[in-house]
């Protein structure tokens, strides 16, 4: 169980050469290993979705993937979204239309409709909603959240 | 110019969007132990033993306590509300003697790594004997602990109130009411679990725990007296928050431990809850039974109420004492004039996860039973809804209007109020009469289409007391320092907004600073809607005071006599004839001292919201689901200071009150068991569950009890989303009284109608 494995993590266009335990979640070899602690954990059973980050472009809850389970993937993690100081469409509407309050769960969110988009930037707001779903925030009660990314799916389609 | 009542983006957004946070577990200090808990795994037993060598021999494992380890740490004390007699009911850090809870903490165990920990925890075993669990709050009391304690049963306290005269009231009454209702145990569920470092700095000797929340200054005073540490031993220090909700925060074993570790273990510690263990340690809240009975005269109009409600404070009386118990008996009247009133509130332990305050605690509920009570008023005398409540409300010419009953040890006076105006406004805002309309149309046509209302009285800005200082940076920024707590719900922007009102800069010149026990003497935290109201106004005497030495100081640099044809303008102080000028940060370089301003608030008495919510549900006959189609709050603030805010306030509470009208619940087997351990078993709304909510947002009547007027938002929202949907089920069945618990889960709903139907055969 403890006898650690050599990898390597290719993050947002880095590589992270770690040594893992089998065990070790993909969640916590971000975190702990590679240092990106924008990556929240809320539950660690899959439930939340506060974990997700992308892995060839696919949305993915890191709470359940092991580290060891990557070879060549990419993943992207919510410091690799804005490009320098030019924020991502889906973090400026965030901010813009009060999107977060905590923040705990915004990562999250911010991954899975990145994901999304980029996959099929014609989601239309009802299939949004649906996929928003997939994910809890105790905040905001949704509306924002909904509403910034309908905005950032508009401004991503230009 | 940034200032009150703009709708303006938050200043603490930025760092949060880039994954830039520091949380609780983004905290890291070189050579941290881990801190693992081992929990009880039976809901009531003796200890007999707890066996820990085989933890302690596993790798990594540095140390391993049971109770015995820490037998001069006392039990964990009261913050809010001590009433007599509760004193023994506290929760010891380390179980004692008795275990009463699945859940409760028995052992802890310190290892290098989270892995390690976790492995070692699960090989420390408990030798309990275990007893039948007692679970049922209105059953009569048992023994607490029965053999080391056995004179004390579980009912440690009832919180009596009354005035007017009851008994006169039932003697001339034309028709009495009888109701009883229940709330399920839900809690707050923040997204990011609870957490804690704690680093013991050898050379200063001040010890400082990370990822504090709500009250840090009062768990610094209340840690740094149960480990015996002499005044500037112990700072706490907030990072970024996920959530509070009344549930993070408090003083709990876990921040005692940490403390209690990095002290004596001579290395930092760090522990991060995870979900299962945030749903079984974390306090409970709700799970009222209420048992009502109301006087009423031919009129519909009451003339007096009784209520006996039982409050299942689970297994220990925590930081709380019998907070929940006594809101929940002051403001059941609401904002209603029923000029007679007693109730008898039974704080009742059972062997469930202890409970304690969960946003518009002791309102959600006792919303819920009075609300429920005017619609069984209006079927019983066959009166229109909306008439019985017109007839009971208070008028406006009764204000202020004094409650003679006290809450929080405060009395209760409802400071202003236009409850008729706000009805009226509301109902036609919603269109009110073609909403019932067209829900009896589509009932017509086969569909189970229901409106409800239900109206609230909410409390705010308890004092009695706050401090904020202002102080003008060497770069012409402001710095405010503040001791309160900010838990997600934007308090920078809102404190710099009323501060940039005052001293006439934008609000990204001014940095605010919570959470901070080492920056500022006196504090007390983010709860009871008291920030905006109670921190708020303290900001804007302190910035404003700042602001008159700010042109004190010019005066004397620009070689003036005086600061009267001085005005702050853009951060800038201009004379008004010569238009000489000069720039803060030129003031503040130039000024012969730091420029900084105190400025504190005091507040007697609570402020007292109020408002309506208004839900439209659609029932499906097939599986009992309920399905929100419209959902609308009405809320009278008193003066708002950023509306986006406010609207994100309500929305979020609305949405968690939708969570505990129709998903959540704490549901335990006859064991004691607890059923809902994950979050796939505690069911928190999504985006497919929720309606947007629309928020009527009033100012037409603000605070006469502070400069701003303010009322606080963060609690309207939730307090009355059980009794409107209860309500508008009730109407969807066309059903009188049918919802007489909650949550209404398609299970629950099913045994209702169930009950119902038997009831009316």
């Amino acid at each position: 169980m403890t006898d650690k494995v050599s990898i390597t993590l290719r993050v947002n266009g880095a590589s992270y050469s770690i040594s893992v335990e089998p065990r070790r979640s993909l969640a916590d070899a971000l975190r702990e290993d590679c240092g990106l602690t924008g990556t929240h954990l809320g539950c660690e059973h899959g439930a939340c979705g506060t974990c997700t980050v992308l892995v060839d472009g696919i949305p993915v809850r890191s709470c359940l993937m092991f580290a060891v389970q990557l070879n060549d993937e990419e993943v992207r993690t919510v410091e690799g979204l804005a490009n320098g100081e030019v924020l991502h469409p889906l973090q400026k509407q965030f901010w813009e239309n009060h999107g977060l309050q905590c923040g705990f769960c915004t990562p999250g969110f911010l991954m899975l409709a990145a994901g999304a988009l980029e996959a099929d930037p014609d989601l239309t707001d009802e299939d949004l909603r649906e996929l928003l779903s997939s994910n809890l925030c105790r905040c905001t009660g949704y509306q924002n959240i909904i509403k910034a990314v309908t905005l950032a799916a508009a401004e991503m389609r230009k | 110019m940034s200032g009150i009542g703009e709708s303006l983006k938050r200043i603490e957004d930025r760092p949060l969007l880039l994954g830039q946070g520091q949380f609780a577990a983004d905290y890291r200090f070189e050579g941290q132990l881990i801190m693992r808990v081992v929990r009880s795994p039976v809901a009531f037993g003796r200890v007999l033993s707890v066996e820990a060598g085989d933890a302690r021999a596993m790798p990594g494992v540095v140390a391993v306590w049971t109770a015995a380890d820490i037998a001069d740490i006392p039990p964990i004390d009261f913050r809010m509300t001590r009433i007599k007699g509760l004193e023994p009911y506290r929760q010891p850090v380390l179980a004692r003697d008795y275990v009463r809870y699945v859940g409760e903490p028995v052992a802890v165990v310190f290892a290098n790594d989270v892995y390690q920990a976790e492995d070692a925890a699960d090989q420390v075993f408990c030798d309990i004997e275990e007893e039948a669990a007692h679970l049922d709050a209105t059953a009569p009391p048992v023994p607490f602990m029965p053999q080391s304690l056995p004179e004390l049963l579980s009912e440690p306290a009832v919180i009596s109130k009354s005035y007017g005269e009851l008994d006169k009231a039932f003697a001339n009454a034309k028709h009495i009411v009888e109701l009883e209702v229940a709330v399920g145990r839900h809690t707050g569920v923040p997204l990011e679990t609870r957490g804690a470092l704690a680093v013991h700095d050898r050379e200063t000797g001040v010890l400082t725990m990370y990822g504090a929340a709500k009250v840090p200054h009062y768990n610094r005073d209340a840690i740094g007296r149960m480990l015996q540490l002499p005044k500037g031993a112990i700072e706490l220090s907030e990072g970024h928050v996920g959530g509070g909700f009344g549930v993070r925060g408090e003083l709990y074993p876990e921040d005692v431990l940490v403390c209690a570790g990095a002290l004596r273990l001579g290395r930092p510690v760090k522990w991060i809850e995870d979900r299962r263990e945030h749903l079984l340690a974390a306090n409970h809240s709700r799970d009222q039974v209420h048992r009502l009975r109301a006087a009423v005269d031919e009129k519909g109009f009451i003339l007096g109420l009784e209520d006996e409600f039982f409050t299942d404070q689970g297994a220990y009386v925590r930081t709380h004492g019998g907070t929940v118990s006594d809101l929940a008996a002051a403001l059941l009247p609401g904002p209603y004039l029923i000029p007679a009133y007693r109730v008898n509130g039974h704080i009742r332990l059972t062997n469930k996860t202890p409970a304690g305050t969960y946003r518009a605690p002791g309102r959600y509920e006792t919303t819920f039973a009075r609300e429920r009570l005017m619609d069984a008023i209006a079927y019983r005398l066959s009166l229109d809804l909306v008439k019985v409540r017109r007839i009971n409300l208070i008028p406006e010419d009764r204000m202020p209007y004094d409650r003679k009953i006290d809450a929080l040890g405060t009395e209760v006076i409802y400071d202003a109020g236009k409850y008729h105006d706000l009805l009226e406004r509301t109902l036609e805002l919603v269109g009110y009469d073609a909403l019932r309309a067209e829900a009896a149309d589509r009932r017509s046509k086969g569909e189970r289409v229901g409106i409800g209302i239900a109206l609230f009285i909410e409390k705010s800005g308890l004092g009695p007391h706050d401090l904020v200082r202002a102080r003008l940076l060497k770069d012409g920024s402001i710095e405010i320092i503040t001791g309160v707590a900010s838990i997600g719900q934007g308090i920078e922007t809102v404190i710099a907004q009323i501060c940039a009102d005052s001293l006439s800069v934008e609000i990204e010149q001014i940095r605010v600073v919570h959470g901070q026990t080492s920056r500022i003497e006196v504090g007390l935290g983010a709860f009871a809607s008291r920030v905006t109201v109670m921190t708020g106004s303290a900001a804007q005497i302190a910035s404003r005071s700042l602001r008159d030495k700010i042109l004190g100081v010019a005066a004397t640099l620009m070689q003036k006599n005086s600061t009267e044809e001085l005005t702050l303008i853009n951060g800038m102080v201009r004379h008004r004839e010569s238009h000489a000028s000069l720039h803060l940060s030129e003031i503040a370089e130039q000024a012969p001292e730091i420029i900084e301003a105190d400025g504190w608030f005091h507040a007697e008495h609570m402020n007292y919201p109020y408002g309506l919510h208004v839900a439209k549900v659609r029932v499906d006959p097939e599986t009992c689901g309920v399905k929100l189609e419209r959902y609308l709050v009405g809320y009278e603030v008193g003066r708002a200071i950023n509306p986006m805010l406010i609207h994100g306030q309500i929305a979020g509470a609305a949405v968690q009150g939708i969570g505990g009208a129709l998903l959540e619940e704490f549901v335990y087997d006859e064991a004691g068991q607890p059923l809902a351990t994950s979050l796939a078993d505690y069911l928190l709304p999504t985006s497919n569950e929720t309606p947007f909510i629309e928020m009527f947002l009033r100012e037409d009547c603000p605070s006469p009890q502070n400069p701003l007027g303010v009322r606080g938002a963060g609690e309207g929202g939730i307090t009355a989303v059980g009794a409107a949907i209860g309500a508008a089920v009730d109407d969807a069945l066309q059903s009188p009284g049918l919802v007489d618990c909650l949550p209404i889960g398609p299970s629950k709903l099913h045994a209702m109608l169930r009950k119902y139907r038997q009831a009316r055969d």
